[in-house]
């Protein structure tokens, strides 16, 4: 540092090209996520990987953790923490299926109301941790029994199963239902499989079919979720607030940001991606499960340390977290592809979110400039 | 970044051996199973599977979904389905999740056999090639009717996978082989052993009239042999399981343990190998399914089971 430097106001400070690109949140998960496609082509290129039933394969995997990793990533960069995604993801589903199913309820109406209790429920985590002050830690993590045991209890005592399924049957028709389990762009897989581009099915009903046969909403939706969070949160005074409220939550109020608003809304927007991802998933198979999403809360999260984000918050990025989310399902599929037996892959998750947490307290050194 | 690319280098290395020494000559199968990683009664299957994959000198994979759950286990067909195997063999723990991916693989060109879950019905329906496996309703229903025949009213049934339709489908036989209504005598132990035993304990206090009990697998039979051992119930309550495992076995030698039921998982993972190789290699099918249990195994000609437990029985 020179002392002309120390003069200047350090809000207007000139910062290094090369120290500003190291110092950005995605630094890490593209650095992580070329390794990892050199990688898989390198190891896995005539495995199926990247033939177009592969490739969709990973990417729908990916787009599921994306689905969840932005939420978490908007609430962490806010200072808080949501572990009853997971819950929530069960939850969800399992409303869905005895509002459609078992109370039969129009498809388009069960999603409706689900999503409107999802995201209460989500408002009143947050209102818990903002009114009481106790770490978001321990408040999710109780309604993350709470939304667990619901899920099985309610099936069990009302249908005596615990999965719940016939969801296709009744969605139908539905106007709503394709929003969340369609496929688009049928057209251009079909005129790739005339072509020759795709492979087709080779015997049974579809017989002549392209074997991809469109985009899930599932991929169209964790795009569209990563497009909007990224906008709002860099774009927008809203998203400052974000920034701000996990950085400094006294600071923010100082200044007059509604932290406790802030913090709400983002317990909100978990919420409300765990129900996006539920809704695809209950519309893709046409059930619902007692035991979907276990765990899904700590891949989310795993995916946005891998993506830059701190876990003390007020740092973060959600292109950041859509790529810790498409290493993580790249890996986890690829590996699969590659042959590696499957128990060796917790193994190398281990390994990766060590060396991205190491790396981000690196990078958080250099940008607090302490040691 | 020097120690990062290091460390990326030696883990390729050593994906690259695995790989290396799984590429022999002859067909490829997948297993697919439906198990958490924490359920230690499919060891069995990988065992069965890499025996016969041995003998018929075939490339061979187990996956499972590290926890249980079903919706990424339909990922997991999806991905084994696009890697082109020559065969898959799954189960069917929901037909409502994974009939789509069983499906594509199977219009693709890829045979399934369906093994341990399922009905032979959903198999013929899916376009698999056979169901290897034990009925499970069937199986509760056999086993409730011996435990009429010994003169039970009324039992436990400790479901410690309740999000699985089969676990259910195991006490509703049983209770209408009893020929009684299935009504609370379900618990959901969940899968941690304390919890379990705990649980086992509080229902057979709260219910001190309960004249058996019926566990669905080692992850329940164990806790609930140590609850009862500690009650003082044990050799004295009617006490049936279903699968076998270490513990197990050695609870029938003691009489605390009635019978358990073996399907014997170690053939659904063995036969449909034997079977996919033939028929690829020689184009003979059998002509019908293949039930691998339920067989009762009882205090009388133990030692075999006992010496085998949990690796091949």
């Amino acid at each position: 540092m020179t002392d002309a430097n120390a003069a200047i106001d350090e809000r207007v400070k000139e910062t290094s090209r090369l120290r500003k690109a190291l110092i950005r949140p995605e630094l890490g998960a593209i650095v992580g996520m070329i390794a990892v496609f050199v990688f898989f082509f390198a190891f896995a290129a005539d495995s199926g990987m990247f033939n177009p039933q592969g490739v969709l394969n990973w990417s729908t995997v990916s787009a599921q953790f994306m689905i969840i990793a932005v939420g978490a990533c908007m609430l962490m960069i806010a200072g808080e923490f949501d572990l009853s995604v997971g819950s929530m993801i069960g939850f969800a589903g399992m409303s869905i299926a005895l509002m459609s199913v078992t109370l039969h309820w129009p498809v388009w109406i069960a999603i409706l109301v689900t999503f409107m209790l999802c995201v209460s429920i989500g408002a009143l985590i947050g209102y818990t941790v903002v009114r009481t002050g106790l770490p978001s830690f321990i408040v999710s993590l109780a309604f993350l029994f709470i939304l667990r045991g619901f899920t099985i209890f309610f099936p069990q005592v009302i249908e005596r199963r615990t999965i719940i399924g016939g969801i296709s049957d009744v969605a139908e028709g539905d106007w709503l239902a394709p929003v969340f389990g369609g496929k688009v762009g049928g057209w251009i897989f079909d005129w790739l499989a005339e072509i020759g581009m795709i492979a087709t099915f080779s015997r049974g009903t579809r017989e002549g079919q392209p074997i991809v046969d469109g985009i899930p909403m599932l991929i169209v939706w964790a795009l569209l979720l990563v497009a909007v969070a990224h906008v709002v949160l860099t774009r927008t005074t809203f998203g400052n607030w974000v920034f701000a409220s996990g950085g400094d939550a006294q600071a923010a109020r100082y200044v007059g940001v509604p932290v406790s608003r802030v913090k709400i809304l983002m317990f909100m927007f978990t919420a409300f991606c765990a129900t996006v991802f539920a809704t695809c998933q209950v519309m893709e198979f046409g059930s619902a499960g007692a035991d979907r999403g276990l765990l899904k809360e700590f891949e989310a999260i795993i995916a946005v340390v891998i993506g830059g984000a701190l876990l003390t918050g007020g740092y973060g990025s959600v292109i950041g977290a859509a790529l810790g989310a498409l290493i993580f399902g790249v890996v986890q599929q690829g590996l699969f592809f590659a042959g590696v037996e499957s128990s060796l892959f917790r193994v190398f998750l281990g390994v990766i979110l060590l060396f991205a947490v190491i790396l981000n307290t690196y990078i958080r050194r250099i940008i607090t400039g302490e040691n | 970044m020097n120690t990062v690319f290091k460390t990326l280098a030696a883990t390729a290395l050593a994906v690259a051996t695995t790989v290396g020494a799984a590429q022999a000559d002859g067909e490829r199968y997948v297993l697919v199973s439906h198990a958490p990683d924490s359920d230690s009664w499919w060891n069995t299957i990988k065992n069965g599977l890499a025996l016969a994959c041995e003998q018929m000198d075939v490339e061979c994979e187990y996956r499972n979904p590290p926890t249980g759950d079903l919706a990424d286990m339909a990922r997991i067909i999806e991905q084994a389905a696009a890697s082109g195997p020559d065969g898959i063999i799954t189960t069917l723990a929901d037909p409502d999740v994974l009939s789509g991916p069983i499906r594509d693989a199977v219009a693709s060109g890829i045979d399934v056999i369906i093994i341990n879950s399922g009905t032979p019905e959903q198999a013929r329906d899916f376009g698999a090639l056979m169901y290897v496996g034990q009925p499970e309703y069937d199986a509760g229903f056999a086993a409730g009717q011996r435990a009429a025949g010994d003169g039970i009213e009324s039992f436990l049934c400790v479901n410690h996978y309740i999000a699985q339709p089969a676990s259910t489908q195991r006490c509703q036989g049983f209770a209408d082989g009893l020929g009684v209504d299935l009504g609370n005598q379900m618990i959901d132990s969940g899968q941690d052993p304390s919890e379990i035993q705990n649980r086992v304990m509080a229902y057979l206090n709260a219910n001190p009239e309960t004249e058996a009990v019926l566990t669905l697998g080692p992850t329940s039979a164990d806790p609930t042999i140590l609850a009862l051992d500690q009650m003082g119930l044990a050799g004295d309550i009617y006490f049936g399981t279903f699968d076998l495992g270490g513990d197990i076995v050695g609870a029938i030698r003691d009489g605390v343990i009635e019978w358990g039921i073996d399907q014997q998982p170690f053939l659904q993972a063995y036969l449909p190998v034997i079977v996919l190789t033939n028929y690829h290699r020689f184009g003979v099918l059998p002509g019908n399914n293949i039930n691998s249990g339920p067989g009762f195994v009882t205090a009388d000609a133990l030692d075999l089971v006992a010496e085998l437990a949990g690796e091949y029985r």
